[in-house]
């Protein structure tokens, strides 16, 4: 698990060896320009944090330090500038990558289970629990246990 | 009583999604994520020649006939593998290959070219990756099937290899043609 | 020739293990002493022999062996001595045997410290240590084995992966192992229990210590290894909820819910079954999360040479030995129900809250690691989970959780009488409010909505935890170790609450493309980059930067960020250079060179960062702290003529 991790790592650098066959792997520290609408740079920064880096591990745009991930953010640059939403640009993406290039799956009724599943997990464990707790507060109450501090 | 066996069969059940996941576990090497482009028509797009930027290439020309779009560099290992395999497909003579260059250096692509030999019937720079990410490509290198009517119906990632050839595409191009894909 | 001395050893302490098994589960049932004590010596022998065949395949990293294969494929050279040795689990293969190496220890540990154990309880917790052995053995001898030779031998290793070559990651697997495989010994705790029929509730007590062990180990591992990825990876983030990663965290919070479950078994022999059921559990997981990232099942994880063959034979490892515990478990846990209760508002509720809460955290992050495989085989198309998914979703079972905390905390058994405690309740929470308010918005001036949220839920734990004993302290009572522990464990959680809130809700992150002697500001903080100059190591060369970080007149940091070039493999990593205090981080990476001396730089601002880490080594050195209660010390009370089917025990000595 991880050493699992390690191997994850290290996976991800041989893999981008293996496909980029690059013999550098360019930091790339985000050399998009920023833009001067806040408002711009904020939903630039939240579609960056949530399209996945497709040739790396679990690593967002926003965080990848390969070449295609720095030519993906200059594209979801572009796209805001150009005018298009949020949905549209996620569209874009999903249309070239499948939606694998999604972090966040999409809210629709086919992933529903998926969001809705916290929750409903959250409900039925307070319900099993209430019934636990019914059935042993009508039992005895039994004896103190003996010698320890009442609250250790 | 008989909640106690729940657990059993609940593992039981995680056990058969495991055992079927484990049997697809071959084709999901390295994330290759089912292309969305299969089935649809190729991008749009228009790049300049590698050899003569001054001359156009329009992905209009994809019609009419099998194209394999095959997207390259030189900054690529695995490109170097199938290499081999491309230059067989030329001299089988069944499909025309079209280079696409990704991200490279013209000179160093044309000198790879003629030192390595040149499969492609005509080969595209795609300097700033633009059109590569049209085609949704990631893992270089890439090769799409493209048929008459201009529709992506097969994708190869990572090197062409023949066995892939032969089983994965070459059935495309002798059955008989179908309406969409 | 002595690898091949090592490839022997270990087939004799697979022969071992099997050995220990036998005898240990069927002398057991049969009642016979001599066949116990075989188990005892096959588990000594066992660990002769795997040291042994260690050793040798230490040495040949030592020595630069590259006729070894895996020594030739995870080595070389010229990677320093510490880093040779650290090769050794840097893979698949190696990491195997340092698993089983770590089973060795504890088993050795666990015939050593349960010589005051009933005889035949002893004896089944070996046997079923010896199977867990024996199939670790059976897969690294059969698919996995670090010991085949490379013929001809290679004049070079492909060397270790840059990444790996950090202090921090060299130790993490040890250390994260030493947590794994502990939760094993809870297992054969729990399935010795089973296997014997026992309707006491003596084993929770011998059980516990083990358990708290182990998750101590597991806490300290998973903490090593964000801290890893957060200062080697260099963009600031510390976890990423990567299937790998999860993988390690589900055994902890079910880890968590276990520790809690045995006090009440231990305590007032309740919860029997839900122990057993979450010892089960928590091996469980362990197992499925070496199933998952060596057998290529998962589509986001390529880690360990995906082979489908490895996962067949894990996958029925995992068969055998979880649907073995489970059917015991259906078999044995209708009789063990007890007759006591405690009323709906007590100590035991509120644990038994704790644990359905941590098990639906479980539940939700076993649910979003395999979505995506589970969306795939069902043919629901591609699903793709990350973050934005695990973050809010996570946050639905812990929210209530860390709240209850403050609460239950004061709750007594059996009676909970929480009206005494009330003022103590509403007075921290009342000061948590005042002191979280101003710290969010006084000094922070954050906006969101979870920020005032965790930091009155953190701080609020922390006096929580403390008033009681302080309390206590102050009229002279002397507290338990016990009580120290659990105190020092439940701030630690409260500390590492802070630290999420805090660094999620108010990092400042900025990429920016500054010439040499331009400065930008973050935070109140300026960073002025000096430019960079070249540096070698002994097996890389590569850039050093130069970064001097001032708040108002006064230096605070100076950072030399690095990009290292390593010959071997050719890889190129980056190494962000942070400057620490306790309740800040500055960080300055190196990104491109843009050329006239101008660099693209990551700069970051992470406020209480440190907190994290700091938390989950709390919450460990608590969990230690517990071990050293009076209660362990004490012989257990023997067998079972002191046991009445009540499940009371006679309160023999603690």
């Amino acid at each position: 698990m991880n050493a699992a991790r390690l191997r994850a790592r290290l996976l991800a650098a041989a893999f981008a060896l293996a496909t980029l066959g690059a013999v550098e792997l360019a930091f790339a520290v985000d050399n998009t320009p920023q833009f001067s609408d806040p408002v711009l740079q904020a939903r630039y920064y939240g579609l960056t944090h949530e399209l996945r880096c497709m040739q790396c591990q679990s690593e967002a745009l926003a965080d990848s330090n390969v070449g295609l991930a720095a030519d993906l953010r200059m594209e979801v640059h572009k796209l805001i500038e150009s005018g298009k939403s949020d949905a549209e640009i996620r569209d874009y993406m999903v249309a070239r990558y499948s939606e694998f290039i999604l972090l966040r799956p999409r809210m629709s009724l086919r992933n529903l289970w998926l969001w809705a599943a916290p929750g409903l997990l959250l409900i039925a464990g307070i319900v099993v629990a209430l019934r636990v707790l019914r059935r042993r507060a009508r039992l005895p109450i039994g004896e103190e246990p003996v010698g320890d501090d009442p609250v250790s | 009583m008989k909640r106690f066996l729940l657990p059993l069969g609940a593992f039981a059940l995680l056990v058969v999604v495991l055992l079927v996941g484990l049997r697809h576990a071959p084709e999901r090497e390295a994330k290759f994520v089912k292309s969305p482009l299969i089935g649809k028509p190729a991008p749009q797009f228009t790049l300049p020649q590698l050899v003569d930027p001054a001359q156009t290439f329009d992905s209009g020309s994809l019609r009419g006939g099998w194209h394999l779009v095959n997207i390259w560099a030189t900054w690529c290992v695995t490109c170097r593998e199938e290499h081999e395999v491309l230059l067989q497909i030329k001299q089988e003579g069944r499909v025309p290959i079209v280079g696409l260059d990704w991200k490279d250096e013209d000179a160093a692509a044309i000198s790879w070219l003629s030192q390595l030999g040149n499969p492609y019937q005509v080969v595209l720079a795609d300097r700033k990756g633009e059109v590569a990410i049209d085609f949704g490509v990631y893992l270089a290198p890439e090769s799409f099937l493209i048929d008459p009517q201009g529709v992506v119906v097969e994708k190869q990632y990572g090197a062409m290899t023949v066995e892939d050839w032969r089983s994965k595409f070459l059935p495309h191009l002798t059955a008989p043609a179908k309406a969409g894909a | 020739m002595l690898v091949e001395i090592g490839h022997f050893a270990m087939i004799l302490a697979l022969a071992l293990s099997a050995t220990q098994a036998f005898f240990g589960l069927t002398g057991a049932a049969l009642k016979r002493e001599r066949w116990m004590s075989v188990a005892t010596s096959a588990v000594t022998g066992q660990f002769l022999f795997l040291a042994l065949g260690t050793a040798t395949l230490v040495h040949a990293f030592v020595v630069n062996d590259f006729s070894v294969k895996y020594v030739a494929n995870h080595s070389n050279s010229a990677l320093p001595l510490f880093y040779r040795v650290a090769a050794l689990w840097g893979a698949h293969e190696g990491s195997l045997l340092l698993w089983i190496c770590v089973l060795g220890v504890w088993s050795i540990a666990v015939a050593w410290r349960g010589a005051k154990l009933p005889a035949d309880y002893l004896a089944r917790v070996l046997g079923v240590l010896g199977v867990v052995s024996f199939g670790f053995l059976l897969f690294l001898l059969t698919t996995s084995n670090p010991f085949e030779r490379l013929l001809p031998a290679a004049i070079d290793g492909a060397d270790l992966n840059p990444q790996l070559q950090d202090f921090a990651m060299a130790i993490h697997p040890p250390i994260l192992y030493a947590g794994y495989v502990g939760m094993s010994v809870s297992f054969a705790f729990a399935c010795a229990a089973m296997l014997e029929g026992r309707r006491d509730h003596l084993w929770a007590r011998w059980q516990r210590p083990w358990t708290v062990m182990a998750w101590a180990f597991l806490s300290c591992g998973i903490a090593l290894g964000s801290w890893w990825a957060y200062y080697v990876l260099g963009w600031g983030g510390w976890w990423a909820w990567d299937p790998v990663e999860n993988a390690s965290f589900m055994p902890w919070l079910a880890g968590t819910a276990l520790i809690h479950s045995l006090i009440v078994t231990d305590k007032r022999g309740l919860f029997k079954s839900w122990t057993l059921l979450l010892s089960v559990a928590v091996f469980s997981l362990s197992l499925l999360g070496t199933f998952l990232v060596r057998s290529g099942v998962l589509n986001s994880v390529h880690s360990f040479a995906a082979d489908p063959a490895r996962g067949i034979f894990i996958l029925s490892f995992l068969v055998l030995m979880i649907g073995g515990a489970l059917a015991l478990y259906a078999w044995r846990a209708p009789s063990l129900g007890s007759d006591v209760g405690f009323e709906m508002v007590s100590r035991e509720s509120f644990i038994l809250f704790n644990n359905i809460l941590l098990a639906v955290a479980t539940a939700v992050v076993f649910g979003g690691t395999l979505a995506p495989m589970i969306a795939d085989t069902l043919g629901l198309g591609t699903l793709s989970v990350g973050p934005p998914y695990f973050n809010p979703s996570f946050l639905i079972p812990t929210i209530p959780l860390v709240a209850l905390l403050s609460v239950g905390i004061h709750a007594r058994w059996r009676r909970g009488q929480l009206s005494l405690s009330k003022q103590r309740i509403l007075g921290t929470l009342a000061v948590a409010v005042v002191v979280a308010l101003g710290v969010v918005y006084g000094i922070y001036g954050s906006t969101r909505l979870m920020t005032p949220i965790g930091a009155v839920l953190g701080i609020w734990i922390i006096l929580s935890s403390l008033v009681d004993p302080l309390l206590q302290l102050r009229r002279r009572i002397a507290l338990p170790v016990g009580v120290i522990g659990m105190t020092v464990a439940h701030i630690g959680v409260g500390i590492f609450v802070l630290g999420i809130t805090f660094v999620e809700s108010s990092t400042i992150e900025r990429d920016i493309a500054l010439a040499r002697g331009q400065s930008h500001t973050i935070g109140g903080y300026e960073f002025r980059f000096l430019g960079v100059e070249n540096m070698e190591g002994p097996n890389f060369d590569g850039v050093r930067g130069h970064v001097i970080v001032t708040q108002g007149n006064k230096v605070v940091a100076d950072l030399f960020p690095d990009k290292r070039r390593y010959f071997v493999q050719g890889t190129v990593t980056t190494k962000a250079a942070i400057g620490a205090q306790w309740n800040r981080d500055l960080l300055a990476a190196l990104g491109e060179d843009l050329g006239s001396n101008s660099w693209s730089l990551r700069l970051q601002y992470r406020p209480m960062i440190r907190f994290v880490w700091l938390g989950a080594a709390i919450m460990a050195l608590g969990g230690v702290l517990t071990l050293f209660d009076r209660r362990y010390r004490t012989a257990p009370v023997a067998a079972t003529a002191s046991v009445q089917t009540t499940g009371e025990p006679v309160q023999a000595s603690s």
